[in-house]
C-alpha cells in the first residue's frame, strides 16, 4: 500500500544530496529585522551549519509562531510555515508525526515559546519528537515594541511595567529540563563558532533538541547579555560546559566550579588550595547534574553556564507511532476499508 | 400455564432508566443491536448525566436510554415512551413525564427502598399508593430474582447487583419477542477473561427471559415486524462512529494517510477512541495537550500531505478559532468536526443543542469564510464527513462538519455504502517546479496547489501574514489585501456550483415551508409528514449545506407564504435566512438540551396554518 505522500517521499530520496554552501539556504526575501539585531547572526550561523547536515533542503521545514524571531522561516530556502502565536511547536508536532522523513525545526522566542506557547513547549519536550527548537531569548517583547517577557529580570522597567516588573523570570533551560527534554543547550548570538557547534549537535540529536540562544534586541533591550558576550566581561561571567571536561573559566583560566554538597561554588585555581582535579567535570548524560548546572543561571555569584546541559537518548515519539502501526499491521494485516464497513453485527434486507 | 397472547405493533418506544451505575446504556445498546438485526428501523437516544458515577439513587444521577423501533420508517427516538423500565424511584420520577398515558412501567421493586424513595423525594412508595393507576405497572423483584439465579455461584453481592440489568434485558427480549443469541454472543466475547462474570450475566439474561415466559405477570407479548428498508446490507451505527469511518473512507478515496489531532471532550471523544483503533489502516491519532494543539497539529500534518482532521465540541471549537483562521489563509485542507452540546461555556456537556451554527459560520477574526456542512442523522454523519473531506481537498480549505450530542450518541440502522460507488476525492500534489507559484489558482475552483515538503525544488514559505496573490510572499499592499480577501471568499462561494440543489419534500409551493438543519431533521420530517397526511399545505426543506447555501434556496423560499425555522437555539439559521433572503420567517426555539418532539413541531405548524402566529 502506498499513498500519494509515499510517492513524494520515494522520489525525493532518489535525488542525491547536493553539495550545498550557506548561500543555498538563503531565500529570495529581503531580511527585515532591525539593523544590528542579534537575529542576523543566528540566521547566518544556521545557514552556515545547514550544508554540514547532509539533508536536502527540500526535506527541511522551519516552523515558527509570532514575534521577531518567527520571521526566520521566510529567510530560509527550505519549506517554511509561519504559524500563529505560541503554536509552532504544536504545528511542528503534527507535521513530524505525519512525516517522520522530514527535518523539522521550530524557531521561537521567549514570548512565543514559553509565554503564550508554554503549554505546547513542555509537552513537546516530554514527548521527545525529533524536532529542533531554537529559542531566541532577548528578555523583551520586541515585535509589540517593548513589554517585559517571561524571561525579563525582576524590577525591569518597560512600557507595561513603569514601576518595574514584579514577575519572577523563567529560566528556559530549567523549564526544558523540568519538562524531561533529552537535549538542552544554551548558546550566544555573539559567539558564532559556539552557536554553530551547538546547532549542529542539536540537529544531530535524535529526539527533541532545545537550544536557548541569548539574543540581543538592540532596540528595546540593548545589552541585556553583554556581560556574557562582550570581551571585557565574558571570560569571568561565563563558564562553557563541555562533556568530560572540568568547569574552568576566567580570563586567566584560573577559576573553576566545584560542588559543595549539591551546590556549585567558585574556587580559585591560583591560591594552591584547589586544583583542576577538585573541579566538577561535566557529564551531559547525567540528568541530575544538568539540573544543578541549569540552576546556576540567575545566581550572581556564579558564572552563567553556556553549552550542552544534557544529551540523552530516549524513545522518539514518532518512531513509537510507526512501531504501533507496524505492529497492528503485522497482527491484523493491512486495513481493508470495505471489510471494516461491513464488519460487526450486520443484516441483509432483501 | 395459559398460552400467552401475541399482539402486533407498528412501532414502540422503550426507555430504560436507572442509576448511572446500573448499566442502562449497555442494556439499551444490546436491545438496539438485537432489534436492528431483526430488521426493524430504529432510532435511539442515550440520555445520561455529566457525572460518571453520580451518588446512587439521586435524581440527577439517573441515566436513560430510549429506543424507538418499528416496522415503519423511524425518524426519531420517540417523543414519548410506551414502556418505562425503572430500576429505582429516581428513574421513575425523572422519566414519568416521558411516558404516554396508559403506558407500561416495569419497576424493580427492590430498588424502591425507603432510602431511595427519600432520595427521589417520594413521601410514599408510588408503586403502592395508587398514584400510578393510569399506567400498567409491573412490579418485579429484579434484584432478588437476580440474586436467586446466582445463588450457587460464589460471587460477590456487588457483582450480583451489577448483573441485574441483564435480567431486565432478558425480560424485555421476551416481551418484545427478540432472540437472546446476539447478546449471548456479545457476553461471551466481552467476558472471555472473566469466566465468573460471563456465567453470571448469561444466567441472569436467561432468567429474565424465563421469568417473562413462566410467570403470569405479563399476559401479552408483542411482535414488531421488520421495516421496509431499502435492500442491502445494514449495520447499526452511532453518529460518532460514522464520523470516524467517514474520515477513514475519505482518506482511502483520496489515497492519503489520515491524521487526527484531538483533545478529549464530551460528546466528541468517541471519534478519537474509534480512530485510535485503526493503526492497521495507517491512521495516526494524536491526543494533543489541548484543543489548540489538536487543530494546530492537524494543520502541520495537512501541510505535510495528510488528510487531517480535528474533532471537538463547542468549548473546544472556541479555542480552535485562531487556528481555523490560519488554515483559511494557509489554504490547506482540514476537516473540523464539531459535535455540538449545550452552551454557553461548559453548559450541558452531555446534552444536545444546535447553538454553534453562528460560531461555525463566523467565529473567526477577519474575513475567514469556511464551508459548513451539518449531518441530519447518526448514519448521515458518515456522508457529511466524507463530503466535508471532499470539499476540503478539492478547494484547499478547512471545512466545518457539524454534528451534535444527539446524533453523536444516537444510533440507527445504516445501509452500508458500496465503497467503490463513493465519490472520488481528487487529492493532487504538485511536483513540477516549472512555473510553480504557491498561491496560483485553479480557474474553476480557485484552489491553490498543494505542494508538500519533501518535493524537490518546491521549497516555499506559507504563513498567517497576508499573502501576495500568486507568489504567496508576505504583502502589506492594500489592493492586494482587498483582492485576496475577495478571492478567499469567492472560492468558498463557488462551492455552491459543486453541491446538490436544495430539495423540497412535499409540494414545491404553498402555505408553509418548514426548514430544518442538522439533527432536528427526524423530528421535523415526522411532524411535516403527519401534517401532510392530515391534508395540511406544508412542505419540508432540510439544509445540509449551511455555507454556501444551495443556489436555488432563495427561489424556493419565495414560493411559500410562510416559512418556519425550528432550531434548538434562539434562532441562528433564521437570522441568516432573514438577512440574506429578506423573508419574514417564523422561528420556533426550544433550548432544553433535548431533541425536538415531533408533536410540538406539529402543534406549531397547526398554529401557523391557523394564522395564530
Amino acid at each position: 500500500m502506498s499513498t500519494r505522500v509515499d510517492e513524494i517521499v520515494r522520489s525525493s530520496q532518489m535525488i542525491g544530496i547536493p553539495k550545498y554552501i550557506a548561500k543555498d539556504f538563503q531565500s529570495d526575501q529581503d531580511v527585515r529585522w532591525c539593523p544590528g539585531c542579534g537575529d542576523y547572526s543566528i540566521l547566518a550561523q544556521t545557514q552556515r551549519v545547514m550544508p554540514d547536515l547532509a539533508i536536502p533542503r527540500h526535506k527541511m521545514v522551519f516552523i515558527s509562531g509570532i514575534g521577531c524571531s518567527s520571521r526566520f522561516p521566510y529567510y530560509m530556502n527550505t519549506y517554511g510555515l509561519h504559524g500563529i502565536h505560541g503554536r509552532a511547536t504544536a504545528i511542528a508536532s503534527g507535521l513530524k508525526i505525519a512525516r517522520p522523513d522530514l527535518s523539522v525545526w521550530v524557531v521561537t522566542g521567549d514570548g512565543d515559546g514559553i509565554s503564550i506557547g508554554g503549554n505546547h513547549f513542555i509537552h513537546l519536550m516530554r514527548r521527545n519528537l525529533d524536532i529542533n527548537v531554537l529559542l531566541f531569548n532577548n528578555q523583551i517583547y520586541g515585535l509589540t515594541k517593548g513589554q517585559y517577557s517571561p524571561t525579563s529580570e525582576m524590577g525591569k522597567v518597560t512600557k507595561s511595567t513603569p514601576y518595574g516588573s514584579i514577575d519572577y523570570p523563567f529560566n528556559p533551560v530549567s523549564l526544558a529540563l523540568g519538562s524531561s527534554a533529552t537535549f538542552v543547550a544554551r548558546s550566544l548570538d555573539r559567539d558564532p563558532k559556539h552557536l554553530q557547534g551547538i546547532i549542529k549537535r542539536a540537529a544531530e540529536h535524535k529526539g527533541t533538541s532545545f537550544v536557548e540562544i541569548y539574543q540581543n534586541c538592540n532596540v528595546f533591550n540593548d545589552g541585556a547579555f553583554f556581560q556574557f558576550t562582550e570581551k571585557e566581561t565574558k571570560d569571568d561571567s561565563v563558564v562553557f560546559i563541555e562533556h568530560g571536561k572540568p568547569l574552568i573559566f576566567g580570563k586567566e583560566k584560573d577559576k573553576g566550579i566545584r560542588l559543595h554538597g549539591f551546590s556549585p561554588e567558585v574556587v580559585s585555581l591560583k591560591d594552591g588550595k584547589y586544583s583542576v582535579s577538585d573541579l566538577l567535570v561535566h557529564d551531559e548524560k547525567d540528568t541530575t547534574l544538568s539540573f544543578i548546572l541549569a540552576d546556576m543561571t540567575y545566581k550572581s555569584h556564579l558564572p552563567r553556564p553556556v553549552g550542552i546541559f544534557l544529551a540523552i537518548d530516549r524513545p522518539v515519539y514518532e518512531d513509537e507511532v510507526e512501531k504501533q502501526i507496524a505492529f497492528a499491521k503485522e497482527k491484523r494485516g493491512e486495513g481493508d476499508i470495505v471489510r471494516l464497513l461491513n464488519s460487526g453485527d450486520t443484516w441483509i434486507v432483501q | 400455564m395459559a398460552e400467552k397472547k401475541v399482539r402486533s405493533l407498528d412501532e414502540v418506544t422503550i426507555r430504560f432508566a436507572g442509576d448511572s451505575g446500573d448499566g442502562m446504556q449497555l442494556t439499551g445498546t444490546q436491545f438496539t443491536n438485537t432489534t436492528a438485526i431483526l430488521g426493524n428501523d430504529l432510532s435511539t437516544l442515550p440520555d445520561y448525566p455529566a457525572e460518571i458515577r453520580a451518588p446512587a439513587g439521586t435524581l440527577f444521577g439517573v441515566s436513560g436510554f430510549q429506543i424507538h423501533f418499528g416496522s415503519t420508517k423511524i425518524h426519531t427516538p420517540g417523543d414519548q415512551c410506551d414502556v418505562l423500565v425503572a430500576m429505582n424511584p429516581a428513574a421513575l420520577k425523572v422519566n414519568l413525564v416521558s411516558l404516554v398515558d396508559g403506558g407500561t412501567i416495569i419497576a424493580n421493586t427492590d430498588g424502591f427502598t425507603d432510602k431511595n424513595l427519600k432520595l427521589a423525594g417520594y413521601a410514599q412508595n408510588p408503586l403502592k399508593d395508587g398514584s400510578l393507576d393510569k399506567y400498567q405497572v409491573h412490579a418485579v423483584d429484579i434484584s432478588k430474582l437476580t440474586a436467586l439465579a446466582l445463588q450457587d455461584l460464589n460471587i460477590s453481592s456487588k457483582l450480583i447487583d451489577r448483573s441485574k440489568n441483564f435480567f431486565a434485558l432478558g425480560m424485555m427480549y421476551w416481551i418484545y419477542n427478540r432472540p437472546l443469541e446476539p447478546t449471548i454472543e456479545w457476553i461471551k466475547s466481552k467476558f472471555t477473561q472473566k469466566p465468573e462474570i460471563l456465567e453470571a450475566n448469561l444466567r441472569v439474561l436467561k432468567a429474565g427471559w424465563n421469568f417473562g415466559e413462566t410467570t403470569e405477570i405479563f399476559s401479552v407479548r408483542y411482535e414488531v415486524g421488520p421495516a421496509k428498508l431499502a435492500p442491502g446490507r445494514y449495520r447499526n451505527i452511532t453518529g460518532n462512529q460514522a464520523i470516524a469511518w467517514g474520515l477513514m473512507a475519505a482518506a482511502k478515496k483520496a489515497n492519503l494517510d489520515l491524521f487526527l489531532g484531538s483533545y478529549p471532550i464530551t460528546p466528541a471523544s468517541e471519534i478519537l477512541h474509534e480512530l485510535s483503533l485503526y493503526k492497521s489502516f495507517s491512521v495516526k491519532t494524536f491526543q494533543a495537550e489541548d484543543e489548540i494543539a489538536g487543530i494546530s497539529s492537524a494543520i502541520g500534518a495537512s501541510f505535510g500531505g495528510a488528510l487531517a482532521a480535528t474533532t471537538t465540541s463547542g468549548p473546544g471549537l472556541a479555542l480552535k478559532t485562531e487556528a481555523m483562521g490560519l488554515a483559511v489563509i494557509l489554504e490547506l485542507p482540514l476537516i473540523i468536526c464539531n459535535v455540538q452540546r449545550g452552551g454557553p461555556s461548559t453548559g450541558l456537556p452531555t446534552k444536545t443543542e444546535q447553538s454553534d451554527l453562528l460560531q461555525a459560520l463566523y467565529g473567526r477574526n477577519g474575513e475567514a469564510p469556511v464551508p459548513v456542512i451539518a449531518a441530519a442523522t447518526p448514519s448521515d454523519c458518515f456522508d457529511a464527513t466524507f463530503e466535508a473531506a471532499r470539499i476540503a481537498v478539492k478547494y484547499m480549505t478547512p471545512v466545518m462538519m457539524l454534528s451534535d450530542g444527539y446524533l453523536g450518541n444516537g444510533s440507527e440502522p445504516w445501509l452500508i455504502p458500496d465503497f467503490n460507488a463513493l465519490p472520488e476525492i481528487p487529492a493532487k500534489f504538485v511536483t513540477n517546479p516549472e512555473g510553480f507559484l504557491p498561491y496560483s489558482r485553479d480557474e474553476e475552483t480557485l484552489s491553490r496547489p498543494w505542494a508538500i515538503p519533501g518535493t524537490p525544488g518546491l521549497q516555499h514559505r506559507i504563513g498567517g501574514l497576508e499573502k501576495e496573490h500568486l507568489t504567496g510572499n508576505v504583502s502589506y499592499d492594500p489592493e492586494n489585501h482587498d483582492k485576496m480577501v475577495r478571492l478567499r471568499a469567492e472560492k468558498i462561494e463557488r462551492i455552491a456550483n459543486d453541491i446538490p440543489l436544495a430539495q423540497v419534500e412535499g409540494d414545491t409551493e404553498g402555505e408553509l415551508l418548514v426548514i430544518s438543519w442538522g439533527g432536528t431533521y427526524g423530528a421535523i420530517r415526522t411532524a411535516v409528514n403527519r401534517q401532510r397526511q392530515k391534508g395540511s399545505s406544508v412542505s419540508h426543506l432540510h439544509l445540509r449545506y449551511l455555507n454556501p447555501f444551495p443556489r436555488n434556496l432563495g427561489e424556493i423560499l419565495y414560493r411559500f407564504r410562510n416559512i418556519m425555522v425550528p432550531e434548538i437555539n434562539l434562532g441562528q439559521l433564521i437570522r441568516i435566512l432573514r438577512s440574506k433572503y429578506l423573508v419574514p420567517a417564523i422561528g420556533f426555539d426550544r433550548v432544553r438540551g433535548l431533541p425536538f418532539k415531533s408533536v410540538e413541531i406539529e402543534k406549531e405548524i397547526e398554529d401557523i396554518l391557523k394564522g395564530k402566529k
